[in-house]
């Protein structure tokens, strides 16, 4: 086994927050969001420019040498922890993460730097439900006469992506969003701020920029590091929903005490905070091995969705709980962390599937 | 020498030092003393009690380079209650002729401490306690009854938490001795457990003479002592670090391994969740003893213990169902005074009982839960009627 690698954040790291969180803490956020949602338009592209463009924060884990800041993972999954607690209606996860690494394994390089550089996004046209393990993913599209066909349901990030990369039985495609043949449909989605599309390619022309079997590592490459990096966005997720909470039940008064001084709501704080501690040194541990050689990478991975992914959900259910009715409304924002939180248990997998994928993994088969 | 000028490496070097000495092949106990005089027990304790005033954190290159030497162990499996919570208390309250008196034969097992701290009626609400002392000339007499008590048959001293004032407040009217458990009027009963063995005593106190030297702290100020000492039982830091698999799903992943025929998806399901608990705390513990070695201690030593208590009794309970039939015999009933909590070389059926205790001891999971909402969440205390009123006026 490999030495425990460094689980804390540096320096560097906590500046990094500390910007991010000023630049997300926008007093007009939610109004600004829930008009987003009401008005078909979920994603913010203005600040994406800034993460993106002014920031550079889209190249984080892609090479100077491509265009890239070269930081790696680590740096990566802070700032999905802090978007996930803004709950960021940003294509962050999609293209500077799945995508980026999908084109970093295939060493499709000259795609890569306008998206490190922030003058692209592009998105893998995977169900957003799929799993690493899951090999039903190249037999949706085929390419016919020059040209690509089939249809991609439930794919995430895509609706904002100039690049679609598609997985087909022959490899994987680089198609234009905008090219001829190419049709995105917008899904009515559980979260919000992360719309999924439906994706139909009619004889569209593509790219091929990878072999059927570089293609499938380079997707399951992807797929481990996005689950990897997702926990770090669920450590978000879960942060803010008890930071908001315990905030809460100290102000708000019921039968002539703070609500937060009565043992039953204490005691289910306590055991949030627990699993959000453990979250942490978790979701630490799945970034700071992504990428690592010789499987571990796909444990963290595993071991991150597994864990992190139920915490976030019930940090999220315990938030509209304890809210009480106000947690139940549409103007009070606990409800994008329940569906971000819900959403993301499904995303890449469910924890049950990571959990049997774990358990081929270290050796506890199943039968 | 302040304490942050202190390197791994010079204490290295000071153990190789105390090794060319004194050869670790002698007398263990005087190797032992040896070590103590030498500051290298506790390297975070003052110089003359057993330590150089080194950050704590640096008391493990002092361990690890003695255990490579093959040096006799101080056997704190034995000794716990003395190394982590008589003498954080001794150093931090007692007079400095109680410190050198104490702390010596303490650290190298010598002599043996227990905590005469629970009482039938004084559990979680420790601060309950009716068991009297009464100052009588130079002494006080002690009568009362305490329970829960490990090692009570071995020990030589024990901390002792009375009551001495019963028309103070619950809080005020306490003070704290360091009770002799040879002296006459002490008597000790084993407590026999669910498990069938009686790791713990009950202990009768009749008239227990206790010179006035023996007390630690001011008259009435027992509760603020025990603080000390219940601080450090609490200070779980994570503990050392383990591999993963390591520690109570060790015997649960071996027999899953090896029974082929018991597995169910049902159980493969509740066995993963769990093989991710334990991999979660794990890492919880890798990172907290990272912070700590940063110079940056977050709370999250407070979740140790009681993750470890959640789980202990969840892998415990699916060993038992991974098992089957084997699951079904125990290995004996047997009236036993086991010295260690070591439970790997004894049956499942054993593991899964003792792990019971494991919410309740040291402090139950609901009072934990309590520490951690008010402590680290800063949530507002639970309202009391029991901090005003004199004890002897409280409904018992």
């Amino acid at each position: 086994m490999t030495a425990m690698p460094d689980l804390l954040y540096d320096e560097s790291e906590e500046d990094l927050r500390a910007s991010l969180r000023a630049l997300l803490s926008d007093v007009d956020r939610w109004p600004a969001a829930l008009a987003r949602i009401d008005g078909g338009e979920p994603y913010d592209a203005k600040l994406w420019r800034v993460l993106a463009g002014e920031m550079g924060l889209a190249g984080l884990l892609v090479p100077e040498g491509h265009g890239g800041a070269g930081a790696g993972h680590r740096v990566a999954a802070l700032v999905l922890e802090e978007l996930g607690r803004a709950v960021a209606p940003v294509p962050y996860l999609g293209s500077a993460v799945v995508a980026t690494t999908a084109l970093l394994t295939c060493g499709a390089t000259d795609l890569l730097r306008p998206l490190a550089e922030g003058d692209a996004v592009a998105a893998l046209a995977v169900p957003f439900s799929r799993s690493p393990y899951d090999r039903a993913l190249y037999d949706r599209v085929a390419e016919r006469d020059g040209g690509l066909h089939g249809t991609i349901t439930s794919v995430a990030d895509a609706l904002p992506a100039d690049i679609l990369l598609v997985p087909a039985a022959d490899g994987l495609w680089a198609v234009d969003a905008e090219a001829p043949g190419v049709t995105r449909t917008p899904v009515v989605s559980l979260d919000a701020t992360r719309q999924l599309c439906d994706i139909t390619l009619a004889g569209a022309s593509g790219q091929r920029i990878a072999g059927a079997e570089t293609g499938r590592v380079a997707v399951r490459a992807a797929l481990t590091t996005g689950a990897a990096l997702l926990a770090s966005e669920q450590l978000g997720v879960a942060s803010w929903c008890l930071e908001t909470t315990v905030a809460y039940v100290k102000e708000r008064r019921q039968f002539g005490r703070p609500v937060g001084s009565f043992q039953a709501v204490k005691h289910r704080l306590a055991d949030v905070w627990v699993d959000v501690t453990q979250a942490r040194a978790v979701a630490r541990y799945a970034a700071a091995s992504a990428g690592e050689p010789g499987g571990e990478a796909e444990v963290a991975a595993a071991l991150a969705q597994a864990h992190c992914a139920p915490v976030a959900v019930h940090a999220a259910e315990e938030c509209v709980q304890l809210h009480g009715g106000i947690g139940f409304t549409w103007e009070y924002p606990a409800h994008l962390y329940l569906k971000r939180a819900k959403a993301a248990a499904i995303a890449f997998g469910t924890p049950d599937r990571h959990r049997a994928a774990l358990g081929q993994l270290v050796d506890l088969p199943a039968a | 020498m302040s304490a942050n000028t202190w390197e791994a490496a010079e204490l290295r070097s000071l153990a190789k030092e105390l090794v060319a000495r004194h050869p670790v092949d002698g007398d263990p106990l005087a190797f032992l003393r040896a070590r103590f005089d030498a500051g290298l027990a506790w390297v975070h304790f003052p110089v003359g009690l057993g330590g150089l005033g080194a950050p704590r954190a640096l008391q493990s290159a002092v361990d690890e380079e003695l255990a490579a030497a093959g040096a006799p162990d101080n056997d704190p499996g034995r000794i716990g209650i003395g190394l982590g919570m008589a003498a954080p208390t001794i150093l931090r309250h007692g007079t400095p002729a109680q410190q050198r008196r104490f702390l010596r034969p303490l650290w190298t097992g010598q002599e043996v401490w227990c905590q005469l701290f629970s009482e039938p009626g004084a559990g979680s609400d420790l601060a309950a306690v009716g068991t009297r002392a009464v100052r009588d000339g130079d002494a006080w007499v002690v009568s009362g009854q305490k329970v829960w008590t490990s090692l009570a048959h071995k020990a030589r001293w024990a901390i002792l938490l009375a009551r001495t004032d019963p028309d103070a407040p619950k809080h005020q009217g306490m003070t704290y001795f360091v009770c002799d458990m040879t002296a006459p009027g002490v008597e000790v009963r084993p407590l026999r457990q669910i498990t069938g063995e009686a790791e713990f005593n009950e202990v009768f106190l009749t008239d227990v003479r206790l010179p006035d030297d023996l007390r630690l702290g001011a008259p009435g100020e027992g509760w603020a002592v025990a603080r000390t000492t219940l601080m450090n039982e609490r200070v779980a830091i994570g503990g050392t670090p383990v591999p993963r698999e390591g520690g109570p799903i060790e015997p649960l992943v071996r027999a899953w391994r090896e029974w082929p025929e018991v597995r169910t998806a049902g159980l493969h399901d509740e066995l993963m969740r769990l093989w991710v608990r334990a991999e979660a705390a794990r890492l919880t513990g890798a990172r907290l003893r990272q912070q700590l070695a940063a110079g940056e201690p977050g709370p999250e030593g407070s979740a140790v213990k009681l993750t470890h208590a959640m789980l202990t009794q969840r892998i415990t309970g699916l060993e038992l169902e991974v098992l089957g039939e084997a699951g079904l015999r125990h290995d004996d009933w047997t009236l036993r005074r086991p010295e260690r909590t070591d439970v790997l070389d004894r049956a499942a059926t054993h593991r899964y009982l003792r792990a019971k205790g494991n919410s309740i001891e040291g402090g139950t999971s609901e009072v934990l839960r309590g520490i951690i909402a008010e402590r680290v969440l800063g949530l507002p205390a639970e309202p009391r009627t029991d901090t005003t009123v004199a004890w002897k006026d409280l409904p018992r």
